[in-house]
């Protein structure tokens, strides 16, 4: 009975240990033939346009419902200390800091990397990955590159718009609704939020969340069984691991980024 | 779809990140306001500073004139060496009082700087003499306490 559990537990480590080195060998393979999109530039564009353009709505959006929401909730806590016209730099710090790249991260995961998963795990059941390798077309360069980038290019210029949004959903709320003073809702958020410790730590964090998102995706879709459930299981395996990922880094981040900050 | 519609869609994509980009450095952070580069450098010494932090802001009469650049302790006086600067369009007098307050009852610290009589006007890298402490809450509440028990025991007797 010891046995086999003891069996199983190696089992699982070796197998985990496995993967992860492939992963690993495949990360450096796609980041080893990135530089591909600079010179065929429209295959980035077009890919850009899946991920990024498309998904242009919902991170606007919840953009916006989540500065309105942090503006009430904000609200509700300030006013009883009596500094409501502390909303601004509240709502501002809290999503260019934190939510503006986490969440946008976790909407992409969902939005734009799992159908990317897709994409290329039924690419690989149909053989069309095979297939280009026989005509000695690298699937990596034309295919995994291009969709990797555009994760890493997109997802920064996504998490500022939704950083934008929410701070425009906070001033509706905040200035048109409750009625805070205007000048002191943008001055006391000036004030607060510098632009190297703050906004470009957060365009930091993006840009590694969409290095992780994005490779997620394209190694759980280029090592997807080549089955009908094989895709599906990548699919919900890339949306669960880079949402899992993302948090975890964004703690990794955040503690050596503002941890010397008062 | 063709190509140029791809191009298009991404290149107001790429535009519209650029416009938030550009609204959170000008509207939401403090890109465009002062940001303590520019301007000559003052130094001010206090025996105490408090919960002064650098870039805090220095204001002469509730007017923002300049930060807060860099705060060190002396070791050989052991007194705070702050040194700030101040946009170069305000000009203050050789006796300039440098004190430090705080905005509103729990607010944060500031450097004020109050504007003496001298006709002669502090330069770069000038050092303010006169200069009051921060307000200890502590401090005072400990001094009152201590008054206090003075005036009862001298009451008593």
């Amino acid at each position: 009975m010891l046995l086999i559990g003891l069996e199983a537990l190696g089992a699982s480590i070796t197998r985990t240990l496995d993967r992860l080195g492939l992963a690993a060998r495949f990360s450096w393979g796609v980041v080893s033939v990135a530089g591909i999109c600079l010179v065929r530039f429209s295959l980035l564009v077009r890919e850009m346009y899946f991920s990024g353009v498309k998904s242009l709505a919902i991170i606007s959006v919840s953009g916006l419902f989540v500065g309105m929401v942090l503006a009430v909730q904000g609200y509700e806590v300030l006013q009883r200390f009596g500094s409501a016209e502390s909303l601004g730099s509240l709502v501002a710090l809290s999503l260019v800091r934190e939510l503006g790249p986490v969440v946008s991260a976790l909407l992409f995961a969902g939005r734009a990397s799992s159908a990317v998963t897709a994409e290329i795990g039924l690419m690989r059941a149909t053989e069309q990955l095979a297939a280009m390798d026989m005509m000695a077309v690298n699937p990596l360069a034309r295919i995994v590159a291009p969709r990797f980038m555009a994760a890493v290019v997109s997802l920064p210029l996504l998490a500022v718009i939704f950083s934008s949004a929410g701070v425009l959903g906070a001033y509706l709320v905040g200035v048109q609704l409750i009625g805070i003073d205007d000048g002191a809702f943008w001055s006391q958020m000036q004030a607060s939020v510098d632009f190297r410790v703050d906004v470009l730590n957060g365009l930091i964090k993006s840009v590694v969340f969409g290095v992780a998102v994005g490779l997620i995706s394209v190694f759980e879709g280029y090592h997807a069984a080549p089955t009908a459930e094989g895709v599906s299981s990548a699919t919900t395996r890339t949306v669960v691991t880079s949402s899992l990922s993302v948090l975890v880094l964004d703690f990794v981040l955040t503690v050596s980024m503002f941890r010397g900050l008062s | 779809m063709n190509r140029s519609k791809f191009d298009l869609a991404v290149g107001v994509f790429v535009a519209l990140g650029m416009l938030a980009l550009g609204f959170m450095a000008l509207r939401v952070g403090n890109l465009a306001s002062f940001d303590g580069s520019e301007g000559y450098r003052l130094e001010a010494r206090f025996d105490n500073i408090g919960g002064l932090k650098s870039r805090a802001p220095v204001k002469s009469a509730g007017v923002v004139v300049g930060r807060v650049e860099s705060i060190k302790l002396d070791n050989t006086t052991y007194e705070a060496v702050v040194s700030l600067r101040v946009k170069p369009e305000y000009r203050f007098s050789n006796d300039t009082i440098a004190s430090i307050l705080t905005s509103g009852l729990l607010g944060e610290q500031y450097l004020s700087l109050d504007v003496g009589g001298d006709p002669s006007y502090l330069s770069d890298g000038a050092r303010i003499v006169k200069t009051q402490s921060a307000f200890v809450l502590e401090k005072l509440i400990g001094q009152f306490l201590f008054n206090k028990a003075a005036e009862s025991s001298g009451t008593s007797k």
